[in-house]
């Protein structure tokens, strides 16, 4: 079993990087309606009959997810070191907290969904758009570290490593991302 | 010439074409990933859908021959001009280049397949299903019917019910995960599979077009998906994205579909330019004059490209300030342009010619697409844009850029690569013909609509009254179509004379300068025996080159054990490693089947249906990806 990386960057490594900066690109257009929409609106934002998003859970959601790529670096350092154990151990606990924030996701939109849904008006449909396609990106996030975490049960080798690196690449993604959104949908109202 | 690459020893050959042929059968007709037989799969689809387009457009001009004719009803014109603009521009102009960039990329680079040749397959299934699901609303009247930019309010449901747009939005959404596959492939490939020695400023100049066009699809098409994905759920559930009434706005549409459609014509016409840059050196003795000037034009356009999007909107009601930005962005953007221009006219005026009809094309290409710069130039000005918008000058505009700087290229490609293709040379009496019919109905058609257009015939209308100086020109119009499309029919008879009767094809016939000329006609499986060692701009033209390959050749680059290609670094192309390259395999099929059962199930609201295609995307993806032990057996 070599734990050894090859010389270069790997083709997959390229692709991945590719891929999430078009994805990047798409979460970019997303932002950029929810300023347009908001600037076209006038000054009350978000418009009559919806309050300011409370800050609590959002920011709680933040410490669980923005630190979670923590351990996928403990991880990827512990593979370029062959050590299996602490790839493992590191992805598994980065989906764990994936997991935490999807969870309080889900209660932040059984309240709010009494208030206003995808329907009620624009700043409803960017609100739920937004947070529901970063939702989904956290979720497919940690489909791919399970899947990741099946498949090194061989082992490790030239092949596995990339695909370690791969996820990780796109778990960083993420949650860079929702800093992002954290930024524009929920502080930028108060702002 | 030699054969080329003595230095693979006939045991050598033996494992290569034992490792790489596919037995023809059914089963590897759909599970083939060679990136030559997918490129012609990609060049034959996108010209089938070019020629109901094409139809489309005949169609129209048809009716609109005289004033007050009544072939077709205004909703069948609706969709045929929505359709014929649509496949133009996404069935046809980006996946025929795409088509040439997959047979030609790893050739040029001197590479033995593309960087992910299942991703390839996968790309080119999900085109052909995006086109039919696109096309087949057409015979039940549901198709698309708000013009390929599709503005709201006009495509809202409230102003257009049916499948029409939903048609529009899910067939874009389907295509763009072909389109987006393809261009990760083609700069993964380009960055990572050049020959040894090839480093970036030794790349062909059609390369840099195919990589810069990649650049800008994954930059510009999230806009438009971003849109799509919106107007469906406005239209579908409710969602207030462009209802005003909701504190929507109609104007976010435009905003993002032309963030997405101005790069978009340079998604288009720069594979044009790239081309065009392919074949002049064949056909001129020498080198395209200031190569690192046009990669830098190259480079500029696909930047600038981002930042004129607003051109398209100086009629609907902007912040004054923004004309200025914007006009002068779109003003800048002919620099970059010029230079390639020059360039070109320099090589001519520097080589000898030798004018065959390839030439004759990219000659028609630089006459066409001046004059479409010109009136583009024109465009830049405000005052003038708002003018002369939505009328037929803006159609005649951009045919002059779309067939001039598209469609011209994309003939020259194929009389040029022909023989590289097929193996066949095609009848250059016949090709002659096709071109100057070609050239004079383009511009019959299209130089009378600046006049008709300037006289004040709006665009999309579907019919006009008599005595408003239009009838006559209209005419003009109609015949200069006919006889297009009697230029193009000969086009494509002499691509099947050639396959059936042309004599066969030399490895080098006219003398290019790039690695796929070094190479048999029609490649092998393989598409080198030897991977070459590169030490120049022009590597077939370096005798280095051809010695590299030749007895003594080492083993690193003939790899002939197993479906090995070698790894070189992105800058330098210095040799890194050799990479097991993956077989045939039945998945892209599958995973793009399902997609197709999860849109149409979207399309039709089929909830549950659609649920379960993406469990059974999920798991094919999963299974595509697990690591095999194919790799480590044979190493």
């Amino acid at each position: 079993m070599s734990a050894e990386l090859p010389a270069g960057r790997s083709t997959g490594w390229w692709g991945m990087v590719l891929f999430v900066t078009t994805e990047a690109t798409l979460f970019a257009c997303l932002l950029g309606s929810y300023f347009y929409l908001r600037f076209q609106n006038g000054p009350q934002w978000p418009p009559d009959g919806i309050a300011n998003p409370a800050l609590l859970r959002p920011l709680l959601m933040t410490a669980v997810l923005v630190p979670s790529s923590l351990p996928m670096i403990w991880a990827e350092r512990g593979l370029r070191r062959g050590r299996l154990w602490r790839v493992r151990a590191g992805m598994a606990t980065s989906m764990l907290l994936g997991l935490t924030f999807l969870g309080l996701q889900a209660t932040e939109y059984a309240e709010l969904l009494t208030e206003f849904t995808l329907t009620t008006n624009a700043y409803g449909s960017l609100f739920y758009v937004i947070t529901g396609f970063h939702g989904l990106h956290v979720l497919i996030g940690a489909t791919m570290i399970g899947w990741v975490l099946t498949a090194t049960r061989g082992g490790l080798d030239a092949r596995r490593h990339d695909r370690v690196r791969n996820v990780a690449i796109y778990w960083h993604f993420v949650d860079i991302v929702w800093l992002g959104i954290l930024f524009t949908v929920y502080l930028s109202p108060w702002l | 010439m030699d054969t080329p690459a003595a230095g693979a020893d006939p045991t050598d050959r033996e494992r290569l074409a034992e490792n790489w042929t596919e037995r023809p059968s059914l089963r590897s007709w759909l599970t083939t990933v060679d990136h030559k037989r997918i490129g012609r799969r990609y060049l034959v689809t996108a010209g089938f859908f070019f020629a109901l387009a094409g139809i489309s457009a005949l169609l129209m001009r048809t009716q609109l021959a005289n004033p007050g004719s009544d072939l077709l009803s205004p909703q069948q014109y609706n969709q045929l001009f929505t359709m014929h603009g649509t496949a133009m521009i996404f069935l046809f102009a980006t996946p025929m280049l795409f088509g040439f960039g997959n047979f030609l990329v790893p050739l040029m680079i001197g590479s033995r397949d593309m960087a992910f040749p299942r991703l390839n397959a996968f790309g080119y299934w999900v085109f052909l299903f995006a086109g039919l699901f696109m096309w087949a609303s057409l015979p039940f009247g549901a198709a698309p019917n708000g013009g390929w930019f599709a503005y709201v309010p006009l495509t809202s449901v409230q102003d257009s019910p049916g499948l029409h747009l939903d048609v529009y939005t899910l067939g874009l959404l389907f295509l763009g995960i072909s389109t987006t596959a393809g261009a990760i492939n083609f700069i993964v490939t380009a960055l990572k599979m050049r020959a040894p020695g090839m480093s970036l400023n030794r790349m062909p100049l059609f390369v840099w077009a195919i990589v810069a066009t990649a650049f800008m699809v994954i930059f510009a098409l999230p806009a438009l998906n971003v849109d799509n994905a919106m107007l469906f759920l406005d239209r579908r559930f409710g969602a207030g994205f462009f209802d005003p009434a909701a504190g929507g706005n109609v104007l976010l549409w435009q905003h993002l579909f032309w963030i997405f459609g101005h790069p978009d014509v340079y998604i288009i016409v720069m594979p044009g330019l790239g081309i065009v840059s392919a074949v002049l050196p064949a056909f001129t003795r020498r080198g395209v004059v200031g190569y690192p000037l046009v990669v830098l034009a190259i480079v500029a356009i696909a930047i600038i490209s981002f930042g004129v999007w607003a051109h398209h909107m100086f009629a609907v009601g902007l912040p004054q300030v923004s004309y200025g930005f914007f006009s002068a962005a779109s003003s800048i953007i002919t620099i970059p342009s010029g230079i390639q221009i020059f360039a070109w006219l320099a090589t001519m005026l520097l080589g000898r010619l030798v004018l065959r009809t390839p030439l004759l094309f990219v000659i028609g290409f630089i006459v066409t697409f001046v004059l479409g710069g010109v009136t583009g130039a024109m465009f830049a000005l405000t005052a003038f844009d708002q003018q002369v918008t939505d009328s037929y000058f803006v159609v005649a505009h951009f045919h002059y850029v779309l067939v001039g700087g598209a469609l011209f290229p994309i003939l020259a490609g194929i009389y040029y690569w022909l023989p590289k293709i097929t193996g066949r040379m095609y009848a250059e009496r016949l090709g002659r013909w096709a071109f100057w019919l070609v050239f004079i109905g383009m511009h019959v058609t299209f130089f009378p609509m600046h006049l008709y257009g300037l006289f004040g015939m709006p665009r999309r209308v579907y019919t006009y009254p008599a005595g408003l100086d239009w009838d006559g020109w209209n005419l003009v119009s109609t015949v200069g179509a006919y006889v297009l499309a009697v230029g193009l029919l000969l086009v494509l008879v002499g691509v099947v004379h050639a396959v059936r009767r042309g004599r066969p094809a030399p490895p080098d016939p006219w003398g290019g300068d790039t690695l796929e000329w070094s190479t048999d006609s029609p490649p092998p499986a393989y598409n080198f025996p030897v991977i070459p060692r590169v030490h120049s701009l022009h590597p077939t033209w370096d005798a280095r080159t051809a010695e590299s390959t030749g007895p003594g050749a080492t083993a690193d680059r003939i790899l002939s054990a197993g479906r090995r290609t070698p790894l070189t670094s992105e800058l330098d192309g210095r040799y890194e490693r050799p990479v097991e390259m993956p077989e045939a395999s039945g998945k892209p099929l599958v995973l793009a089947l399902t997609l197709l059962v999860l849109f149409t199930a979207l399309l039709f609201a089929w909830y549950p249906v659609a649920a379960a295609a993406v469990a059974v995307v999920a798991g094919t993806v999963a299974g595509w990806l697990w690591p095999g032990r194919r790799a480590e057996a044979r190493t």
